[in-house]
């Protein structure tokens, strides 16, 4: 019995923190109707942000997410102002930013090679905590519930932000539907552009963690990350940010049973699940069908 | 039937060019290479070019295919060329299963397909089938290895590829794709069966790749999973295809050539550059020529097929 509750309270940790590495994708898509299919190598930079501060500058790799932050500023800025708003202009935005993005995610591959090099990098284990916390007799490090918080801080803030404040409920506006939103005069492309930092800015924080939760960081994971992180929006459907906990959740728990009790197909996870969602509820688990076609 | 003037001199080009190369330049693998690159992005093009569905697995054929024409090799007393065949035929096979993907639109489908081909690479490669498939060590089919029939065999799958674009773009049926990519309600109303035509395209696409993978396998006789099934061969794909120009017959070709060759010139000390540059390449096109090197010459008026 130990075994089911072990996977059952880890597969509920890794899946709330999984929220988090998805979040950003889906409320980039939800606002721009853009598919960031680089979003897993700015999950990437995230993590390699962290191991810079940790083993080169010798601080708590927690000041990734301040630096992620910052990070986010910096590169979604140019980006968004150099290609979404050419991508909404063109015939099929949709598709064409999933190509292009996928550019930038070969870039950023390449980058992360040639200054970090191929190997896996990982984080002191002890930095966010050397002690475990137990449920249910199942004890787990500190840094995953520290990864588990943060995801819960970051859903809570961007609730926070979607209800009360007045970027917010534009955003959400935007959302419901881009022509209204822009009639009622809503700054649309300055809108939409900080909806794009946020979720590079999640994406990146995610990253801070993944060390600990995978053990590692190596180039070669982005693209993973990010069918892992489209599997978990498209179970709790496209564009509503909070069906991606529960859609965390079913990943979570379902990759740790796999682990637990079939190791060697426990990659198959993210894309089986991917795949029989898609075809089963094309809208997702709670869609309130924002599926375009 | 003026079209099929230009399609036979550029299969009879494509032939002449393949046939004697190897004879100007010695490096055989390099050009087995480039034709596999070549017929893999003609065989997305058909699917992509013409249908506007981008199967970013795509690879996942390829590895079934060079799967199937192995495992048929060692367990099997099977002519090597109908092995290769058989990998057509599983490639259409596995197209079939997956067939309920092209109810997706656009970029789901291709996500989806994406996830796929991951699952498929899985299967093959997993330590539990290690004694059927070989796991993760590969396998090894050094007892047929024939570089000069397989050259052949991968050439006359490109110009097999090259001609069912050929026939795409000018029969009947390629008008009728055409109209379903444009705007599939209407070309339903106009009597086409859109959800038939598109799994005819889909499977043939499949079975292009899976020929091609059979074919790759024969050639280079041992491989690991990895080999068959990168997403890099997919990537490769998408991009010789969306530089030369889809929707076009040669379009695939020159790109495959003219890029595969820069890839070997500058790609092989440094393939990590060649990365970078793939995906500056990849977004600069989307940007600025989406239809790729062809549309430059019909934009001045010259007639491309």
């Amino acid at each position: 019995m130990s075994l089911l509750e072990y996977a059952l309270v880890g597969g509920i940790l890794y899946g709330i923190f999984f929220a988090l590495v998805a979040i950003g994708l889906n409320l980039i898509f939800g606002v721009m109707r853009i598919i960031n299919l680089a979003h897993g190598q700015f999950v990437l930079l995230g993590g390699y942000g962290a191991f810079v501060i940790s083993a080169r500058l010798h601080l708590n790799p927690i000041y990734g997410v301040p630096l992620a932050i910052v990070g986010a500023i910096i590169v979604g800025v140019p980006l968004y102002y150099a290609v979404v708003p050419r991508l909404q202009a063109g015939r099929d935005p949709e598709m064409l930013s999933f190509i292009l993005f996928f550019g930038i995610a070969q870039m950023i591959d390449a980058v992360l090679i040639a200054v970090f090099g191929a190997d896996q990098r990982s984080l002191p284990q002890d930095a966010l905590g050397s002690g475990s916390i137990s449920v249910l007799g199942q004890s787990f490090p500190d840094s995953w519930w520290v990864a588990a918080a943060m995801s819960m801080l970051v859903a809570a803030s961007l609730y926070l932000y979607f209800r009360r404040t007045r970027l917010g409920f534009a955003t959400r506006a935007i959302m419901a539907s881009r022509e209204e939103a822009l009639a009622t005069g809503i700054d649309v492309q300055r809108v939409s552009a900080l909806s794009f930092i946020i979720g590079l800015a999640f994406a990146g924080i995610a990253g801070v963690f993944v060390p600990y939760l995978l053990g590692s960081i190596s180039p070669d994971i982005g693209n993973e990350l990010t069918t892992t992180s489209f599997a978990i929006i498209i179970i709790g459907s496209l564009g509503n940010p909070f069906g991606t906990i529960i859609g965390g959740l079913v990943f979570g728990v379902g990759t740790l049973f796999m682990q637990t009790f079939f190791p060697s197909w426990s990659n198959l996870v993210p894309y089986a699940l991917l795949v029989i969602i898609v075809l089963l509820r094309p809208a997702g688990l709670f869609g309130r069908s924002v599926r375009v076609t | 039937m003026r079209s099929i003037v230009p399609a036979a001199v550029t299969l009879a080009v494509i032939a002449v060019v393949f046939i004697l190369a190897p004879h100007l330049y010695g490096n055989r693998s390099l050009l087995f290479s480039m034709m596999t690159f070549a017929a893999l992005a003609q065989g997305l093009n058909l699917l992509y070019g013409f249908t506007g569905y981008l199967p970013f697995g795509y690879v996942g054929f390829f590895g079934t295919g060079a799967y199937t024409t192995s495992l048929l090799v060692l367990h099997s007393h099977l002519p090597v060329l109908v092995c290769v065949l058989a990998g057509g035929i599983a490639a259409i096979v596995v197209g079939v299963i997956l067939g309920p993907l092209l109810r997706l639109s656009g970029a789901y489908f291709s996500i989806a397909n994406l996830a796929a081909s991951q699952i498929l690479y899985n299967i093959f490669s997993n330590q539990d089938l290690a004694s059927v498939t070989g796991g993760p060590y590969g396998l090894k089919i050094d007892q047929v290895y024939n570089p000069t029939a397989s050259y052949y065999t991968m050439l006359v799958i490109l110009l097999l590829a090259t001609g069912l674009a050929a026939h795409f773009r000018f029969s009947r049926f390629g008008m009728a794709l055409r109209a379903m990519n444009q705007d599939p309600t209407s070309a339903s109303m106009a009597g086409i069966d859109v959800v038939r035509e598109r799994l005819i395209v889909w499977l043939i696409s499949a079975a292009i790749a899976g020929l091609a993978g059979g074919a790759y396998a024969w050639n280079l006789s041992v491989f690991y999973p990895d080999a068959v099934f990168t997403l890099q061969i997919s990537v490769f794909a998408i991009v010789f295809a969306l530089f030369g120009g889809v929707g076009t017959v040669i379009g695939p070709v020159i790109g495959a050539v003219v890029l595969y060759t820069l890839y070997n010139a500058v790609g092989i000390s440094a393939p990590q550059y060649f990365e970078f540059i793939y995906g500056l390449l990849i977004v600069v096109l989307v940007l600025f020529l989406p239809n790729g090197l062809m549309s430059l010459l019909a934009r001045r008026g010259i007639r491309v097929i």
